[in-house]
């Protein structure tokens, strides 16, 4: 097996990338995110690839909108603030089916906010990352080993269905240490794509690579085949873990950082003997509506916990739907919750006190 | 060593906060525990007080930043005085004092005074307090084999900067010998 090292979430994700196969990186520093650039700043050069500070984010999506263009593995990375910057160019790849990951190391809001760990782009990343009729893949890793594991996935199910990919970190995952397996660098070749603009070679007709479409009913039923390939992903590839849910009481619904506070209040609670369990989406979009359907059943009460105001909590209730009471619990604006005040609140719905 | 401690590091930037965290955090590795080190970030970096939360456990960490200490490391009155109400009952604190001029007030808690600063520069090791109360720390709580320490240290000393390991190693032994 390969060497366990200790990496910060944002080094061990830009090294992720390079073993699988991105080599253009384009982007703009911003806390807490700006280890991303940097480690890529050092390894690019260094492999044959192309590391780019441009002048802005609107400037870097731009760009990697031209190397997606032209058929490459791209990325680019920022902070919440950086992400709002660059949503025009999101819009723009997902309608030019354009496949890019974008990384976003999420800080609190709104405006500048202000650099603590957050989770509050989750609306923006799952609704609404820039303007039209369109989704992005969105995943959410909770440790340092799954963000590396997600990325070369990312950028695989991007490349399948024509589409940007986001991972949705936070200023906690992105900072922190923890042991990790780097992947090899993989040796598959990355998959075709014949409908880049990559030179014809004289051999084929033109590829255009365009977002612009007058013509009202050509545009709409080129949104409906989009929407078609996103049932399909919503059938295919949501992806969540359910932890101690068999016979869960009380299930608790959080992703990412928050995801870990909550399995420590899960934990504590059982050791109490509170039947509690936790599902965390590793998707939010497809969102993991199955799993949490699932735990429907079992389930007394339902409690989504995350450093927001309450954004998942949309999600949970509809796939939800009613059957069993939602409630919600978080902090914002770079407050950490601790794993005592989920307990609370877990107790609390437990009627235990 | 029980199965989980959590540590939280504390004092100035540029006092050696955040390696001395990766070393423990190293150690851990080494020896085959879960572990997380997170930072703490941002302005307050630059001259102000600067923090690490360190766990490590034989079991999955949940979350990484440390609000209850079980131990904790403070290298100057502000941070001590932040973080020492926070000391779970029964942990303990290992403060420099050589910097920190004042007795903690708590009964329930383990406290260890090593003039780590004075230490570090009578041996000629100015600025490796930070590893003399690692040391302290190890030879109290046992939390690393020695060899899991002395492989964390070559493993965190950068190579452009060789020459600090056995530095760095003298200090461990100068913070176990108090």
């Amino acid at each position: 097996m390969a060497e366990k090292v200790l990496m910060k979430g944002n080094e061990a994700l830009a090294e992720a990338a390079i073993a699988a196969g991105c080599r253009h990186f384009f982007g703009y520093p911003i806390t807490p995110q700006t280890e991303v650039a940097a480690y890529m700043s050092k390894r690019m050069p260094k492999i044959g690839g192309t590391y780019l500070q441009a002048e802005s984010e609107v400037a870097a999506i731009n760009m990697v909108y031209g190397a997606s263009s032209a058929g490459m593995r791209v990325m680019t990375s920022s902070s919440s603030p950086g992400i709002s910057l660059k949503s025009e160019g999101i819009s723009y790849l997902a309608g030019a089916d354009l496949p890019a990951l974008i990384i976003n190391v999420q800080r609190g809001g709104p405006g500048l906010g202000g650099i603590q760990p957050s989770q509050s782009d989750y609306w923006q990343a799952t609704r609404a990352t820039g303007h039209g009729d369109f989704h992005i893949l969105v995943f959410a890793p909770s440790t340092v080993q799954e963000m590396v594991d997600l990325v070369s996935e990312a950028f695989d199910l991007g490349d399948q269905y024509r589409m940007p990919a986001m991972i949705l970190s936070d200023g906690m995952l992105g900072q922190m240490m923890e042991p990790v397996v780097l992947p090899e660098a993989s040796d598959k070749p990355l998959p075709e794509k014949p409908w880049a603009t990559n030179g014809t070679r004289g051999g084929r007709p033109h590829n255009i690579i365009n977002s612009l479409y007058i013509t009202p009913a050509e545009l709409e039923q080129l949104v409906f085949e989009r929407f078609k390939k996103y049932d399909e992903i919503k059938e295919k590839h949501q992806k969540a873990e359910c932890y101690l849910t068999d016979d869960a009481e009380i299930v608790v619904v959080a992703y990412g950082a928050s995801s870990r506070i909550a399995r420590s209040a899960v934990n504590t609670a059982r050791e109490q003997g509170i039947k509690a369990g936790l599902i965390r989406p590793i998707t939010l979009w497809p969102f993991p509506d199955k799993a949490i359907k699932a735990a429907v059943p079992t389930a007394k009460q339902i409690l989504c916990v995350e450093m927001s105001m309450g954004q998942m909590v949309d999600d949970v209730r509809l796939a939800v739907n009613g059957a069993k009471p939602v409630s919600f619990y978080g902090r914002t604006g770079g407050v950490i919750p601790t794993p005592a005040e989920v307990l609370d609140q877990i107790k609390k719905l437990g009627g235990v006190e | 060593m029980s199965k989980s401690l959590n540590v939280l590091f504390a004092g100035f930037g540029g006092q050696g906060i955040l390696f001395a965290g990766k070393v423990m955090a190293y150690a851990g590795l080494f020896d085959g525990k879960e572990l997380s080190w997170l930072p703490s970030y941002g302005p307050e970096m630059r001259g102000g007080t600067c923090n690490c939360s360190v766990c490590l456990s034989d079991e999955a960490i949940g979350s990484p930043l440390v609000v209850n200490p079980d131990v904790l490391v403070a290298m100057n009155l502000p941070s001590l005085d932040k973080f020492v109400d926070a000391v779970v009952p029964g942990g303990s604190i290992f403060l420099d004092s050589s910097i920190i001029d004042k007795k903690v007030e708590r009964d329930d808690i383990s406290v260890y005074y090593v003039p780590a600063t004075k230490l570090a520069e009578e041996n000629g090791i100015k600025g490796l307090a930070n590893i003399v109360l690692l040391g302290k720390m190890l030879k109290e709580l046992e939390f690393a084999t020695g060899e899991s320490i002395e492989k964390s240290v070559r493993k965190c000393v950068p190579a452009k900067k060789a020459a600090m390991v056995d530095f760095n190693l003298k200090a461990i032994e100068i913070g176990r010998a108090q």
